[in-house]
């Protein structure tokens, strides 16, 4: 086992040291101006598609909601409510129960 | 049929110059390529486990596609099977808050330092270069780190275990900041806030806190460089915070604004979000009421097999390597062992270089699979505090803090 583990000293110590002196001697910053993808697909097709759409990509992407676990209503309804309450979502009562009745259906419990 | 390959097969040696200018200059001009049509299955529990790698993110390499916007992108797996430290273009990348800065003028940003302190400070990049500088080698990673194999599911980011990297982190001691601003006697916390914004007004900006002494412990840094170059923009470029052995969410990027607070902080991001049940191991009951919950603060053991998949196939009777990673969260990696029996006997790993106790560390072992059929493959650190990883996995509501030891099926044929 000593055998096969001498190579990684040899890579390591070999390839880092050196380098790093000479990254000591080149630090410097450079401008940087970069573009982000926009993220802006609509949830797919389904009752209350409309309420999540205009309130929700706002502040994320519909992906992350598709990506979740089948959830209960209760959990839907709590994520919901942490986005009103703790992240300030301006949504309209009427249209978070049309957001719910959506998550339900698209991402529920089956 | 796993074959045996060199050890850090693909290390970072030689990228580890700064960005030339040229190098600055593509990054513009390269605008976001279509999506990657690759999928990968992420094998999480009742799915969905489907996601799609992306090449579309600036300064980075392909990686798992959580989210778009803001940010979620998870390092693939098979990255920690090629090099102890993780390139930066395929590094992790999790953001809170949509709104963030695309352009950073490394001329004009400033770091203020400012609150419970003799004088307020403006520090330029180039000031901040002037003070002393160090290096550490030390792992970040997501309190949600593998949070999609949590039973039953929780809501959050739907992380396989790619949520964390290993970098050399170059820049100077938090300490020496703040002694340069003058901490005023009774300050008790020390507030980081980064450059990115909300987008709805009332939403609380991101900002985390560490108790005063944690922040001059001499350890916690600024960091300007990650394995010797320049940070990804959306690592945090130009300055990210380091707490070593902490969880990510302290590690505060595009870092332009640290206030001394004479107060504890009750910010939300703070007191509020990232707080897991003041139990062993943050573990509770699905549905267990009247628990305290505290801030999340510092990492555990854990443990992986790197050059083994799930549902590979091995040869019976063939001598076979095994290798991966392990590391001991706020503390070293005393030993690592491994099983191919599904538990039922663990054998002693060879380690690697010790790159420091906040690193990982490299292991490998060679078994020879006996008999044929299905068999599983698992692996165990236990850290220089004596802390060794869990048979069970643990439960929050959070998916926070996941260290049990993780088992790979495997056929042998």
């Amino acid at each position: 086992m000593a055998r096969t583990l001498l190579p990684i000293a040899l890579v390591v110590g070999v390839a880092f040291a050196p380098v790093c002196a000479r990254a000591e001697s080149q630090l410097s910053l450079k401008s940087v101006s970069v573009d982000l993808p926009p993220g802006d697909d609509m949830f797919p097709n389904g009752p209350g598609a409309d309420a999540i759409n205009n309130n929700c990509l706002a502040c994320h992407s519909a992906d992350m909601v598709l990506n979740q676990p089948a959830l209960s209503k209760a959990q839907w309804h709590a994520e919901v409510d942490k986005m009103r309450t703790a992240y300030k979502a301006p949504i309209d009562p009427k249209d978070a129960d049309a957001i719910l009745n959506y998550l339900v259906s698209v991402k529920g419990v089956k | 049929m796993v074959t045996e390959k060199a050890f850090l097969s693909h290390s970072l040696s030689c990228r580890r110059q700064f960005l030339g200018s040229a190098g600055a200059a593509t990054l513009a001009l390269t605008s976001a390529p279509a999506l990657a049509d690759t999928v990968v299955k992420l094998l999480l529990p009742g799915g969905p486990d489907e996601r799609p790698m992306t090449t579309a993110f600036p300064q980075k390499g392909a990686l798992i596609l959580q989210r778009t916007r803001p940010p979620l992108l998870e390092t693939p797996f098979e990255v920690f099977d090629q090099s102890v430290l993780t390139p930066n273009d395929r590094f992790f990348v999790r953001w809170h808050l949509a709104v963030i800065p695309t352009a950073v003028n490394v001329d004009t940003f400033r770091l203020t330092v400012h609150g419970h302190v003799n004088q307020t400070l403006s520090l330029s990049l180039n000031d901040i270069l002037a003070l002393p500088r160090v290096e550490l080698v030390a792992i970040n990673q997501c309190s949600g780190n593998s949070r999609g194999y949590f039973q039953p599911r929780v809501p959050g980011g739907e992380w396989s275990h790619g949520a964390m990297g290993n970098a050399r982190w170059t820049g100077v001691r938090l300490k020496d900041v703040l002694d340069r601003a003058g901490v005023k006697a009774g300050a008790i916390q020390v507030r980081f806030n980064g450059m990115d914004e909300p987008v709805v007004p009332d939403e609380p900006d991101f900002m985390k806190s560490l108790d005063i002494d944690h922040a001059r412990d001499g350890e916690v840094m600024l960091a300007y460089a990650m394995n010797g170059e320049q940070l990804p923009l959306l690592n945090g470029f130009p300055l990210r915070l380091i707490v070593p052995g902490w969880y990510s969410t302290y590690w505060v990027k595009m870092l332009n604004d640290i206030e001394v607070l004479d107060q504890p902080d009750t910010n939300y991001w703070t007191k509020t979000a990232y707080t897991i049940p003041d139990t062993p191991r943050a573990n509770i009951r699905p549905g267990e009421t009247d628990v305290k919950f505290v801030p999340i603060s510092r990492m555990v053991p854990r443990s992986f097999i790197t050059n083994i998949k799930e549902g590979d196939a091995l040869q019976v009777g063939a001598s076979t390597l095994a290798r991966g990673i392990a590391f001991g969260g706020d503390s070293g990696v005393s030993r690592v062992d491994f099983s191919s029996d599904g538990g039922r006997s663990w054998q002693a790993a060879a380690l690697g270089t010790d790159e420091g106790k906040y690193s990982f560390r490299q292991w490998q072992h060679r078994f020879t699979p006996p008999t044929k059929g299905d068999q599983v493959m698992m692996v165990r650190c236990t850290s220089s505090g004596g802390e060794a990883q869990p048979d069970t996995p643990n439960w929050n509501p959070s998916g926070f803090m996941r260290n049990v030891i993780e088992r790979t099926a495997v056929v042998v044929a």
